[in-house]
């Protein structure tokens, strides 16, 4: 039975049950299924101390104590927490320890999150699968013949397995939510800036975001407020009076962009789908037919922004400040080979892309070209804003696939369709389960994205709680 | 994409590839570009008036310090694969007399 946060408490306050129980709980789900499923690269064994003084401070304050009291959360392995190993998936920061933390860490830890563990993901976040991870792949707790997705895979399967309410993940292109569709979870991805990046271990930085995994929408909220707000030690946070307010409704315009899932996208996905703004048109709210022609280019302009960005960040990986080193018998050596064998396939796949676009003469056409496609996207989102308060997509064009299944580079791209728009426009995004489709005798989970506009991440929990926590 | 684009490219980018990672990288490579391509079929028409939704620039904090000095150093060089004293150890670069 997966608990959420919501349900714990309770319990907590309740005294029903202990956050000494529910860490016990948790390391107990994790000795009897993360050996097959993997989602674990660390397990911390210090939290027992945390969790006596949480139980403690129930008895003593029952409902006047911090919101994630004793909760048990899992960190993806690419979110800086100090004194612990953060791997990035990487062999690269194979025993690399962090010396600070990140500022959602920080702020997690001050509402009382007891960290449990890092969290298996594809390498320095570049994949949806989990199988580009150096340390193994992670297997979906639904099916172990088949992914979690990625990259935060590893996220995803601690909370599908039932060993955290909620696990961290960062989401770049999709890293998110489409784990969260395959493992039949909730996944938010905030509005560019709401959240800190200090203290993430870089991949795209115009992209990035952190937010949570669970199993309900307020849950989902919940731990977001917790991270989210303004830091200065990320310039590119947000204040409240960022964007103008986007108000709640008691029904809502949603937009659907057919046009885009004409080609590609499983028959059952497009069924779920049409079932979910059924329900969605029962409950009251209007369904509208919407053009969004620059999203059909946003993958391509997503596979050249995405790259550059990452060439950059990764030329701080030299062998010669932290992480695995080479001995070379001169400097330009140390990184050659640093960078060859900490590397693994996927990663030198999109530096040499990113330093390819980048480079002189083909920036231009290239990266130039991405940036404007991605300004221009912005101004017709902008502008569909204007007609409709929600836009909705599948999360992915299908369910879990099998491990092994996706050999080539393109067809693993292909599975970020919907989602990288959102983070080329900076938009938020919720995630939710909108129904199963059954492969091969098992009920496969598949997610539907409520995309809203810049700022608008309140709508899409208030709406989010109604349809999905409710159901 | 040819053979010596990619070890150009991985020179650049301070990899060194095996022959089979080259040979691999040529046609991944190539066929990735040849999908982002795409992106120059749109038109460049307003580039100039394209408002920037969404952006923020220019976002100064004070230049405050925020540490204490020494407070991180001894675990940041633990984590440096050598160093001297307070130093990190790198490989030498330069030759004297030369």
């Amino acid at each position: 039975m997966k608990k959420t946060i919501a349900d714990l408490r309770s319990a907590f306050i309740a005294g029903t049950s202990t956050p000494v129980k529910a860490i016990e709980a948790a390391l107990a789900v994790i000795k009897e299924q993360d050996g097959e499923i993997h989602a674990f690269l660390d397990v911390y064994d210090d939290v027992v101390e945390a969790a006596e003084a949480a139980t403690a401070l129930y008895k003593e304050k029952g409902n006047d104590t911090p919101p994630l009291l004793g909760i048990p959360v899992a960190l993806k392995s690419n979110i800086l927490i100090k004194g612990k190993r953060v791997t990035a998936g990487s062999k690269i920061l194979e025993k690399y320890t962090a010396v600070y933390d990140a500022t959602i860490v920080k702020r997690l830890r001050e509402a009382g999150a007891i960290f449990i563990g890092a969290t298996n993901m594809d390498e320095f976040a570049m994949g949806g699968s989990t199988e580009n991870s150096a340390f193994g792949p992670t297997r979906n707790p639904v099916d172990t013949a088949r992914v979690p997705g990625g990259s935060s895979g590893g996220s995803a399967a601690a909370v599908a397995m039932g060993a955290v309410p909620v696990a961290i993940g960062t989401d770049t292109g999709g890293s998110i939510r489409q784990p969260a569709s395959f493992c039949g979870l909730v996944g938010f991805k905030p509005t560019y800036g709401a959240v800190s990046r200090y203290g993430l271990i870089a991949m795209g930085s115009s992209l990035d975001q952190a937010g949570p995994l669970t199993n309900s929408v307020t849950d989902a909220e919940l731990v977001h407020n917790v991270m989210a707000g303004a830091d200065p030690m990320d310039a590119t946070t947000i204040t409240e009076d960022t964007y103008s307010e986007v108000p709640l409704k008691e029904t809502y315009t949603f937009g659907v962009p057919r046009h885009f899932m004409a080609d590609g996208v499983d028959e059952e996905v497009l069924q779920a789908f049409d079932a979910h703004i059924e329900l969605l048109r029962a409950a009251g709210h209007t369904i509208v037919d919407i053009e969004l022609p620059l999203f059909e280019q946003g993958l391509a302009a997503y596979y050249i922004v995405m790259p550059a960005e990452v060439s950059s960040n990764l030329a701080r990986f030299d062998g010669i400040r932290y992480g695995l080193s080479a001995e070379a018998d001169n400097l330009l050596g140390v990184y050659e080979k640093s960078r060859a064998e900490g590397f693994g396939k996927e990663v030198k796949r999109r530096i040499l892309l990113g330093t390819y676009v980048l480079s002189s003469g083909y920036y231009d056409a290239y990266y130039g070209k991405a940036e404007l496609v991605r300004t221009m996207m912005r101004r017709e989102l902008a502008e569909t804003f204007k007609k409709v308060d929600i836009i909705l997509t599948p999360t992915a064009p299908t369910p879990a696939f099998k491990l092994g299944e996706k050999e080539d580079p393109l067809a693993m791209y292909r599975q970020d369709i919907f989602t990288v728009p959102v983070n080329l426009t900076g938009v938020p995004t919720l995630s939710f389960p909108m129904g199963t489709v059954e492969q091969e005798g098992k009920q496969l989970p598949v997610g539907i994205q409520y995309i809203g506009p810049l700022g608008g991440d309140k709508r899409l929990f208030s709406i989010g709680k109604k349809v999905y926590d409710t159901r | 994409m040819n053979r010596e684009e990619i070890t150009h490219l991985a020179a650049l980018s301070r990899i060194r590839l095996s022959e089979v990672e080259l040979t691999n990288l040529e046609k991944e490579l190539s066929s990735i570009v040849a999908y982002v391509s795409a992106v120059s079929d749109i038109a460049a028409d307003d580039v100039a008036t394209t408002p920037n939704v969404g952006v923020r620039f220019n976002i100064f904090r004070k230049d405050e310090v925020t540490n204490e000095g020494d407070q991180y150093t001894k675990d940041i060089l633990a984590e440096a694969p050598a160093t001297e004293g307070r130093y990190l150890a790198v490989k030498k670069i330069l030759e004297i007399g030369d």
